[in-house]
């Protein structure tokens, strides 16, 4: 397998995490709320999954108790953030923090013990095709984040309910006078976006690494929070730019397997430049940022 | 409408003048709660709470030898602790400060591991010196990408703090490794005049303490008595005044980001050449994310953060009294830290509103 068969094959699965994480993020900032915990969040739902699936629960129940924990976490800080009116950013920063620790000491008893991940779903035809064929062949997982995904899209461009949550995000004031719930709205939006972060850090933890280390999620839920700058917002450029994560992620690991001579502090560090580089990149373009960007983000709402 | 439909809840209301008295109950009150919370907490995991509690929260104080240590650690939160409440009050987040006393502990460590043989009293001023403008000089890197790219500062910082750590990595396991030190990711001990003097004569305490108390009665001094110091809080709390009276938003941001740096990285130059004697991966224990809070907890005030400093670096000390004495897991003093952050953000929200049980018509939000 060559460099790039690996990459292909590969990439979505390394995206994973960074997606589903953005577009919980996505559906929160959309709604007004900047929650800078998805860190603490993800940390919080990676050490649930991979107890539960250790302890012989499955996959299933692993996933579904890591969303409702970040969920629940999540709902700490929409009660401070929201009901409270805290400073959002210190608020989400005391998330993250909490989380963190709470995944650290959750899973000290668990540390570098290994659970067994997900067997690949392949489709017919298309995974035999030469080169690409890899991208065809991805767990179960993958293939419900790609649905997501577009349901996610969906539902911000062709329903109501994607309306009314960016209106909350846009001009809460007048959605108030509309009629809608603005904080329950947020809150709303939050949770959903805490139970994704569980999700990507379920999938980080028993799925794409399935060994327990502590701090292995490594940064990813904060590149999260910059990949949905990246996108502007959009469903569809998160996915793109997740994509591109995931590729730099395995590119790296393919540069130590073929032995190039970088240092892999470097190569460690390579995602985290990459993030820096694009996001002074499209940050640059301000016209780009207010077309898509949400007014109201990090302001709280009083009526 | 009937009473039935129409629940009592409880409602936030704005008072008319912020009120100082809970402005100033608002940190003991936030870590009575955080103690309860954890306590509780304890109790789950099987362990004895009022053992953890004395071992955690009065033990720092109860003997010399454990207060100085907590004297020692204090010098590197206040330091960090005060430049980040700069950047806070004009609305810059620099949220990676452990970068920036990462890049200080290495700039500072470059003195004695090019020159070992090195003598002479110059050297740990130097040094000191050298790691500031090493911190200043990383944080410039997120000034730049602020100011010039208009890039968010909370993520430009951040992953500059995850690089510096790669960084740090790279150094030891690398070019800088001790090749005497048994292959341990660790430079050379330093020479003795490489260290900072001792201030306590039988304690680890060193003048780096008293630099860090300079450094917050400076920024007392800034912020409440200069007028470059109420610009930059014009510009946190309204940006569009600011505008208008012609402060200039880009120098607000780079001066945050140079001061924030500055303290950080003075403060990593100080523990290298303090209590560790040499450069090693386990520099900082967390202390750029802790002295966030710190500020926080310190009410964003030069004064307030002298005392929100001690108790940070007492729930260290106590959480290395718990681990030994109590089995409690060090991840037990994240978990403290965080939940005292949020406790203080909801105490602080009564600083500005006030709590009334109305009766709220069903469907609008409280």
């Amino acid at each position: 397998m060559n460099a790039l068969e690996f990459i292909l094959a590969g990439m979505l699965a390394a995206a994973t995490p960074f997606l589903l994480a953005a577009l919980g993020e996505l559906v929160a900032e959309r709604a007004g709320v900047l929650n800078l915990g998805v860190e603490g969040l993800m940390a919080l739902g990676a050490v649930i999954a991979f107890i539960i699936v250790y302890q012989g629960g499955g996959h299933l129940l692993g996933f579904l108790a890591a969303g409702l924990a970040s969920a629940a976490l999540s709902l700490v800080f929409a009660v401070v953030a929201l009901g409270f009116r805290a400073n959002q950013v210190a608020t989400g920063l005391a998330i993250g923090i909490l989380g963190q620790g709470l995944s650290a000491l959750f899973g000290k008893s668990f540390e570098s013990l290994t659970v067994k991940g997900l067997p690949k779903l392949s489709l017919p035809w298309l995974s035999d095709i030469p080169v690409i064929g890899g991208l065809f062949s991805q767990d179960i997982v993958v293939w419900l984040s790609l649905a997501a995904t577009v349901a996610i899209w969906a539902v911000f461009a062709h329903t109501k309910t994607g309306l009314v949550i960016r209106a909350v995000g846009e001009n809460p004031k007048a959605a108030r006078a509309l009629g809608y719930p603005v904080i329950a709205v947020r809150f709303a939006a939050v949770a959903f976006g805490g139970a994704l972060a569980g999700f990507a850090g379920a999938y980080a933890a028993v799925v794409y690494t399935p060994l327990w280390a502590d701090g292995m999620i490594a940064g990813r839920g904060w590149i999260a929070i910059a990949l949905v700058v990246f996108g502007t917002w959009l469903t569809s450029r998160i996915f793109l730019g997740a994509c591109l994560f995931g590729a730099v992620s395995l590119a790296s690991l393919a540069a130590q397997a073929t032995g190039l001579d970088v240092s892999s502090q470097l190569l460690s560090s390579l995602p985290y430049l990459v993030t820096i580089v694009v996001l002074g990149i499209i940050s640059s373009n301000r016209r780009l940022l207010k077309l898509n960007g949400v007014a109201s983000l990090g302001e709280p709402f009083e009526q | 409408m009937s009473a039935l439909s129409r629940p009592l809840l409880p409602v936030l209301v704005r008072r008319e003048h912020a009120s100082l008295t809970v402005k100033l109950v608002a940190p003991p009150v936030a870590l009575g709660l955080a103690t309860l919370l954890n306590l509780g907490l304890y109790l789950l995991m099987g362990r004895d709470p009022v053992a953890v509690f004395h071992a955690m929260l009065l033990e720092p104080f109860l003997s010399w030898a454990s207060f100085s240590e907590v004297l020692l650690k204090t010098g590197p939160l206040l330091l960090i602790a005060q430049g980040l409440a700069i950047g806070f009050r004009a609305k810059v987040f620099n949220i990676g400060a452990e970068g920036q006393f990462i890049l200080g502990a290495i700039f500072a460590s470059a003195i004695p591991v090019w020159f070992p043989q090195a003598t002479g009293q110059w050297i740990w001023p130097s040094m000191l010196v050298i790691g500031a403008l090493g911190g200043a000089l990383w944080a410039s890197l997120t000034a730049f990408w602020r100011v010039k790219l208009n890039a968010n500062e909370i993520l430009v910082s951040l992953m500059l703090a995850l690089v510096a750590a790669q960084l740090l990595n790279y150094l030891l396991l690398g070019p800088w490794k001790d090749p005497n030190g048994f292959n341990f990711p660790q430079s050379v001990m330093f020479q003795f005049d490489a260290m900072v003097p001792i201030l306590i004569p039988g304690t680890r305490v060193n003048v780096s303490l008293l630099v860090a108390c300079a450094f917050s009665l400076a920024a007392w001094l800034f912020m409440q008595r200069s007028f470059a110091g109420y610009k930059l809080q014009v510009g946190g709390l309204a940006p569009r005044a600011a505008g208008y009276a012609g402060f200039n938003e880009g120098r607000a941001i780079w001066l945050s980001l140079l001061v924030g740096g500055f303290a950080a990285g003075l403060a990593g130059a100080a523990e290298v050449a303090g209590p560790l004697g040499q450069l090693q991966r386990s520099i900082s224990t967390g202390y750029g994310y802790a002295a966030i809070i710190v500020a926080y907890l310190g009410g964003l005030h030069p004064v307030g953060i002298v005392f929100s400093a001690l108790l940070m670096a007492a729930l260290y000390i106590g959480g290395d009294n718990a681990m030994v004495s109590a089995n409690l897991p060090v991840a037990a003093v994240r978990v403290f830290q965080g939940s005292l952050l949020l406790a203080y953000l909801v105490a602080v929200a009564f600083v500005r509103y006030r709590l009334e049980w109305r009766h709220v018509a069903r469907g609008s939000t409280p």
